[in-house]
């Protein structure tokens, strides 16, 4: 994984617009959350392989990022994105990675299923 | 009472557990010392721990790669030990809650019956964490516990939640010292996963604090009815 390139990125988002798509969308504390600290709300959630289609979609931000993803009735939101796969080309990988480079949310989107 | 582990008794033992990397702190060591005493080891993983947080630091995986990756640590990991029977079987990580219990129950019904284990490790259903942990526990109980009372192999449990204490004190503690080597292998082999050298700094297996903190596994016996 590498680090986002915002104009990298949102040409690979212009790529794969008014088409369908499968999805996985996720964002996570991890399992052991409250374990470590008491205080701390564990929460997850990740949906994968949705089909979807957007006709508008742009990456912004400083870093972390941010995208949305407007489709015909709705939105795909995601922040806190910090790194993409450079070598998919086909696919768009993208990833929020904490300061301990744990994942903390990632958005994916392909033509073919995960 | 305390006991060890009777290390020349154990003819087969069964190992069942939901991640990629759930072996090696835990009870690495004291798979590694009955290799040695001959047993034969079958370890049968869920998941690949698919949905796991960590990518390596700087991130080398991603969700895409992490399953193949892990897959590929856990074999590392099992030659470390010298685990003869690896078996991976296939659900997905974080999903053990909300299987079809029979699908599951049937999967490991299955290896019991292949196999005939003398004795069976994994973790104590509700106090273990990790809801897969948890879940594949009391798949595990459920399974054994079907069994005629007779036959049922010992259940040993690894527990580790913050309200142990409402189980008791383990009852198996097993000095694995002399199997350090291959215990700080196994944690190695998980590289997405553990920063080993965080863990290890430049102290040699030999040091009195490593061995205080990686030299003994304790396992609960679960207390079927």
């Amino acid at each position: 994984m590498q680090l986002i390139n915002q104009s990298e990125i949102q040409e690979r988002i212009d790529l794969l617009k008014d088409q369908d798509l499968y999805i996985h969308l996720e964002m996570t504390t991890g399992a052991y959350a409250a374990h470590f600290d008491s205080t701390k709300h564990p929460a997850a959630t990740f949906i994968t392989n949705a089909v979807i289609r957007y006709s508008h979609g742009s990456i912004s931000g400083n870093g972390p990022y941010r995208v949305g993803l407007k489709m015909l009735q709705g939105w795909v939101y995601s922040e806190g994105l910090t790194h993409y796969e450079e070598s998919e080309t086909e696919r768009l990988i993208l990833a929020g990675h904490d300061s301990q480079g744990k994942l903390v949310v990632s958005l994916q989107l392909s033509r073919e299923p995960f | 009472m305390v006991e060890e582990m009777k290390s020349s008794v154990e003819s087969h033992i069964l190992v069942i557990l939901p991640h990629p990397d759930d072996e090696a702190f835990g009870i690495s060591g004291t798979l590694a010392k009955h290799v040695q005493n001959g047993t034969q080891v079958t370890y049968a993983c869920l998941t690949l721990g698919e949905m796991g947080r960590n990518m390596g630091v700087p991130p080398f995986a991603n969700r895409v790669t992490l399953p193949e990756i892990r897959k590929k640590e856990l074999e590392e990991s099992c030659r470390a030990i010298g685990i003869q029977d690896l078996r991976m079987l296939g659900f997905h990580d974080k999903t053990i809650e909300f299987e079809d219990q029979d699908l599951l129950d049937g999967h490991i019904n299955a290896l019991l019956k292949e196999l005939n284990p003398s004795v069976i490790i994994t973790f104590y259903p509700g106090y273990s964490v990790h809801p897969d942990h948890d879940a594949t526990g009391a798949a595990v109980i459920r399974t054994v516990g079907r069994m005629p009372k007779a036959e049922r192999p010992p259940v040993h449990c690894i527990a580790f939640a913050n309200n142990i204490e409402e189980i008791g004190k383990p009852k198996v503690l097993n000095d694995v010292r002399d199997f350090l080597k291959q215990k700080m292998a196994s944690i190695q082999a998980h590289k997405s996963q553990f920063q080993a050298a965080e863990l290890l700094g430049s102290k040699p297996l030999e040091d009195k604090e490593i061995q205080d903190r990686f030299g003994t596994e304790h396992f609960w016996i679960y207390p079927f009815e």
